[in-house]
């Protein structure tokens, strides 16, 4: 185990790994050594590293990556909230926490236009499916949801550079 | 296309509904990973294997690997402009234009178009976002995250 890879930082192998990595693992019973040998180190130290890289929180976490859209969510719905300053790590964690919320994040107001702190994505089936994921929102802050959008996708007009897809229906 | 296909008509077995909601997180770290969930799931190896591969090729799975926490590197912001209808088009293909964007949505509301810009660091994703209000001539309005408030499960997949 070299020192570097006690850095707080990705180094060259880490990013190496992140590049070997991006288009999945493997589908073989042995993936961490396919890696391995092909960065030219050893399957103990890849599995080290990944370990590490999701202690940091570089990497969130590893597994199968569901496609939504392929299994029929096809409704995403941006819901934006305006909740008190001085409430807001308490009921952050409260959405974030929630099973049908996918990202949970403050971002800045600009007032007057846009009064909302606290966004939170939803994920569902069918308009009702989301509709209702709201509501479930809008009864878990109670007098704190001081306004609140949703905002539906209608198009996604570029993602990573070649996803075109409509709502599906 | 796949995208569209529905979760009936993928006709996903008991293991690939075993595998999609209960291993988007903690893939063994071990040499062999995929007999360890085997083994918790009672069944083989190669039958492991073959259901991932399975799950790949239909499009529901997009890969079996690492969701990084992509915020950690350069700087990044989601954005957002409220375009006239008529515009929308062009001003949209504008954006989409640029390789500091990798998402950009129409959303209902008088703010409509959403998208995130990426760059090496602050100064350069700023002078994006300047170059998009230039050449459009419509205000850009950066929402940086300032917080992040999510617990990250996984995302629950519910069969009907």
């Amino acid at each position: 185990m070299s020192a570097a890879t006690l850095l707080a930082l990705p180094d060259a192998v880490d990013r190496a790994l992140i590049v070997a990595t991006q288009a999945g693992l493997p589908l073989v019973p042995r993936p961490y050594h396919e890696l391995a040998e092909k960065l030219g180190i050893g399957a103990d130290e890849v599995m080290q590293r990944l370990t590490r890289m999701q202690e940091r929180g570089v990497i969130r976490r590893i597994g199968l990556v569901p496609n939504h859209y392929a299994l029929g969510y096809t409704y995403n719905g941006m819901t934006v909230w305006n909740v008190p300053d001085e409430r807001i790590h308490l009921l952050g964690p409260r959405l974030g926490a929630l099973p049908f919320v996918s990202h949970c994040y403050r971002r800045p107001r600009y007032l007057p236009d846009w009064p909302y702190n606290l966004f939170a994505m939803v994920h569902g089936r069918s308009r009702a499916e989301t509709d209702a994921q709201v509501e479930e929102i809008a009864r878990l802050l109670g007098d704190d949801d001081r306004g609140h959008a949703v905002l539906y996708s209608t198009r996604i007009l570029k993602k990573t550079g070649l996803r075109l897809a409509g709502r599906g229906d | 296309m796949h995208r569209s296909r529905r979760t009936e008509t993928l006709e996903l077995g008991t293991l690939e509904r075993r595998l999609l909601n209960d291993f988007q997180h903690h893939l063994p770290l071990t040499p062999a990973p995929y007999a360890a969930i085997a083994e918790k799931l009672g069944t083989s190896e190669e039958a492991v294997i073959a259901a991932l591969q399975e799950l790949q090729g239909a499009g529901a799975v997009s890969r079996v690997g690492a969701v990084f926490r992509t915020h950690r590197v350069g700087a990044s912001t989601l954005a957002a402009m409220a375009v006239p209808p008529e515009q929308l088009q062009q001003v949209a293909d504008l954006v989409s234009s640029y390789d500091a964007v990798n998402h950009n949505y129409e959303r209902e509301h008088r703010i409509n178009l959403w998208f995130v810009a990426t760059a090496a660091d602050e100064k350069q994703l700023t002078q994006v976002l300047e170059d998009i209000e230039q050449r459009t001539g419509i205000a850009v309005m950066a929402l940086p995250m300032l917080e992040d408030f999510h617990i990250d499960l996984g995302f629950d997949l519910k069969w009907t």
